[in-house]
């Protein structure tokens, strides 16, 4: 028998249907996979469930019994846990007074019972904690841990994960699913929030595909296949990225940095002699787990930050720190972390595509706006932007808005291609048509450096792969020849020595 | 079904043209029972507010020498605040460009208006500018709140206009605390026959097109409004982000100094302490209620002086207290900031 089910639920934001007549079951001791795009409706219907949306339509019993969960307390009391992406822990306070936190039994608190029962409970999923550690010093992983317990703690029996492994090394990712599988063990029920087909065969037992807001598919996913479940989530057969592993290892050498050292306001180091090259005609990935220099190596490489030292060069001319206007002029173009800080959402889409150039748009400080519109409408065409030139940046989509800065940035020819996160909650046309754009400049003769949490998309893309870690670069790989336990165990710093794999 | 979602884009034009019309009407509504317990009557209290003013054409003549001067500092704040710099200080701007005004119409001894005005007008400019100098450039290099420095100067300029003119500065002739009387070259002419309308009015109107072109039709003017909209994605896009602040803040000053030398040019012909009842704070009124625009600055000016003007005339006409004036004056400017939200608005039916 189930132990949730949802019937029928819909849920409006305005013209936008998130959730349209979906049903949903979960059975006792079952790990259940939810899977769709960015945008499916997977957050939605599961925030439903966990009581911070109301459907507009739609029932759902527990148990059998109809209830009605208004809030995040009545799917507590229900047994419904939910660990979202963001966490919701206290950085300052320990492991067990997180877990307690909003569920102290008695006025006073009982510290050590709670310390032994934390301990307890993570043993019984065959984890070590220590409960007397502040959050804020533990890593992403052990912070997923602590958010479990506080689900354990307040009597869940089902347990949602959104999106558990997108913060997580292989090995953290590793560690997690064999903590659902012990759960499960206990006879509790998870349910997985995902768009990874990897993880759905390796962690579920029945997969529902959602998109655009409906079901598209349930099955038991030992009778499934990946290539089903994503036509299913897609609606289309995707097109793997082809590669070309020519080696343009002759190539000049295009991009060079050399022992860039950074330190954050508080004086801690955040990059510890980095270098690296990028030749013409090549991609290098940088793979890491998010906070190990990545940010600052991208603020230094697109003009924003100042490295206490080293240096770099463009085609041999030396790279100024901190002159974002200077990078434009040397070809550099840049694609930032976070692209909401590489567009002004305030000034129309024509505007934010002339800006960075816009000195080829003035004559005397007077603005050809003739010339600034045709441009816009090139690049708009060029780029399929869903756009006109004159609507507010701001009102277009995540993928529309990356498009912006792909037709800017890459519409003048760039020598050199400085690429953060650039498909970062992007849906998968849009993370296509980013990888298509990145690979041409790279048949172009650009050299292309990017840097990236999503391991997948470093791998479908790089001819050589460096790892960061605290900092450096601590492993380089060959594409081709990438060993992904290696690689994990460098992105952890499990691997104590510089590995170099040659080709 | 009909769906209705709200979304934030600009409204569209003709609603956004209504909107006056609603803050006038809850205005309307809400002050109505204190008009009524004035002893007075709603609707003719505002009728002499609001339409009675622009019947005479004495009182039109006032509502355009009212709204030259906050013509002046709302263009002053619209450059700043678009800008993202939040410049508080077009008081003391005034008061310097007033100061200069003043020295340059009594000290320069020529009889020629067309040396006498200009070279006010620049001296006016320049010192509004320095008087903006110091909290620009502690804002640009050390980060220091310019809300807090602008508006403190503004106490500082005070008291230095008022030792000024109480001690080296006293009028010799009056020996009130007022510089002496400028210069007959010195002293704006006026537009319009037997009425207070001044050169100012002029400079005010070029200004507004010389800060609407700079501002919608250079490339100065489109990196400030980056700079204003969006500091990090600027810097990214290879703006010299500081420079640009700090010229905002300086042609800020500049145009707030001004409003100052309209008024000792075109009204008073000496400077004095109480040469602004607060104009340099009713311009940023002028910029908000104008949506940072330039054409949107122009009618607010003229619809502040209009109400202005209306306030004076309503609580004579109908024997009420003056203070009533300023309560209705208050109340609708309140509503117009809180109905011009629903301009950021749009309501899209949706099949």
């Amino acid at each position: 028998m189930s132990v949730l089910e949802m019937r029928g639920i819909t849920k409006r934001f305005g013209a936008l249907v998130a959730n349209d007549q979906i049903s949903f079951d979960i059975e006792a001791g079952e790990v259940h996979a939810l899977l769709g795009e960015n945008g499916a409706g997977k957050s939605t219907l599961m925030k439903i469930l966990y009581g911070l949306y109301q459907p507009d339509e739609g029932e759902i019993f527990v148990n059998g019994q109809r209830v009605s969960l208004k809030s995040p307390a009545d799917a507590i009391a229900h047994g419904i846990g939910f660990v979202s992406q963001h966490f919701a822990l206290i950085p300052t306070f320990t492991v067990t007074e997180n877990v307690l936190l909003g569920h102290e039994k008695q006025p006073i608190l009982q510290h050590d019972a709670m310390r032994r029962q934390v301990v307890e409970t993570a043993e019984k999923l065959r984890f070590n904690i220590d409960p007397d550690a502040i959050v804020g010093h533990l890593s992403v992983g052990q912070q997923q841990r602590v958010e479990i317990l506080k689900a354990l703690y307040r009597g869940c029996r089902v347990l949602i994960l959104d999106e558990p492994t997108a913060v997580l090394t292989p090995q953290d990712t590793e560690k997690l699913f064999s903590i659902l599988i012990e759960l499960q063990r206990q006879g509790l029920s998870v349910v997985i929030i995902t768009h990874k087909l990897n993880e759905v065969f390796t962690i579920s037992q029945r997969v529902t595909v959602l998109r655009l807001g409906k079901v598209v598919g349930r099955a038991l996913t030992a009778n499934t296949s990946q290539t089903e479940l994503s036509q299913m989530m897609v609606g289309r057969q995707t097109i793997p990225v082809t590669r070309n592993i020519d080696h343009h290892s002759q190539n000049e050498i295009k991009l060079n940095v050399q022992n860039l050292a950074m330190a954050d306001r508080s004086g801690a180091p955040r990059l510890r002699g980095l270098s690296l090259n990028v030749r013409a005609g090549e991609v290098v990935g940088v793979a890491g787990v998010a906070g190990n220099g990545q940010s600052e190596l991208v603020s230094i490489l697109t003009g924003m930050g100042q490295p206490q030292s080293g240096s770099a060069q463009v085609s041999g001319k030396a790279m100024p720190f901190g002159k974002p206007a200077a990078l434009s002029q040397l070809k550099v173009a840049r694609i930032p972390e976070d692209r909401l800080k590489g567009v002004i959402g305030d000034l129309s889409v024509a505007d934010n595509l002339m800006l960075e150039q816009v000195g080829q748009f003035t004559r005397a400080g007077h603005l050809n706006r003739k010339q600034i519109r045709e441009y816009a409408e090139r690049l708009i065409r060029d780029f399929q932007i869903k756009a006109k030139p004159d609507d507010p940046a701001r009102t277009l989509s995540g993928g529309n808005i990356q498009k912006i800065i792909l037709a800017r940035s890459l519409a003048q020819n760039p020598e050199v291609v400085i690429a953060a996160q650039p498909t970062r909650g992007l849906d998968i046309g849009a993370t296509e048509y980013v990888h298509k754009k990145l690979l041409e400049q790279k048949q172009r003769g650009a050299a292309v450096l990017l840097i990236s949490e999503d391991l997948d998309e470093i791998l479908a893309l790089s001819d050589r792969v460096l790892v960061i870690f605290e900092g450096a670069i601590v492993g380089e790989f060959d594409a081709s020849e990438t060993d992904i336990d290696v690689l994990g165990a460098l992105m952890t710093g499990a691997a104590a020595e510089k590995v170099k794999i040659h080709a | 079904m009909l769906k209705l979602r709200i979304e934030r884009a600009p409204a569209p034009l003709w609603f956004r043209a209504v909107i006056p019309v609603i803050a006038v009407l809850a205005t309307f509504i809400l002050v109505s029972a204190l008009v009524i317990v004035a002893g007075a009557s709603p609707f003719s209290a505002f009728f002499e507010l609001l339409i009675n003013p622009l019947t005479k054409t004495t009182a039109r003549a006032d509502i355009l020498m009212m709204a030259t001067p906050i013509l002046l500092t709302g263009l002053a704040v619209t450059v700043a605040f678009a800008a993202g710099y939040y410049n508080i200080g077009a008081e003391g701007q005034l008061y310097a460009g007033g100061m200069a005004a003043a020295w340059v119409g009594t000290q320069l001894q020529t009889e020629s208006p067309f040396l006498m005005i200009p070279l006010m007008l620049i001296a006016g400019f320049i010192a509004g500018m320095l008087w903006a100098l110091l909290p620009a450039i502690l804002k640009v290099r050390l980060q220091v709140d310019e809300v807090v420095t602008t508006l403190l100067l503004n106490s500082v300029m005070l008291f230095l206009v008022s030792a000024l003119l109480n001690g080296p500065w006293r009028d010799p002739v009056s020996g009130w605390p007022q510089s002496p009387t400028i210069l007959a070259a010195a002293q704006f002419p006026v537009l319009i026959p037997r009425s207070r309308v001044h050169f100012g009015a002029i400079v005010a109107v070029v200004v507004a097109i010389v800060v609407w072109w700079v501002m919608s039709r250079t490339r100065f003017g489109i990196e400030v409004r980056a700079v204003g909209k969006n500091r990090d994605a600027a810097r990214f896009l290879g703006i010299p982000v500081g420079n640009r602040i700090l010229m905002a803040a300086l042609i800020s000053g500049g145009i707030a100094g001004l409003a100052g030398v309209g008024e000792v040019g075109g009204i008073h012909y000496y400077m004095t302490g109480t040469l602004s009842p607060g104009f340099g704070y009713t311009g940023v009124i002028v910029a908000t209620l104008g949506f940072l625009t330039v054409p949107g600055a122009i009618v607010s000016a003229l619809f502040l002086a209009l109400v202005n003007r209306g306030a004076i005339s309503a609580s004579r006409e109908l024997d009420v207290p003056v203070y009533l004036g300023d309560v209705i004056q208050a109340a609708l400017l309140l509503v117009g900031l809180a109905t011009l939200l629903l301009g950021r608005y749009r309501i899209r039916r949706v099949r």
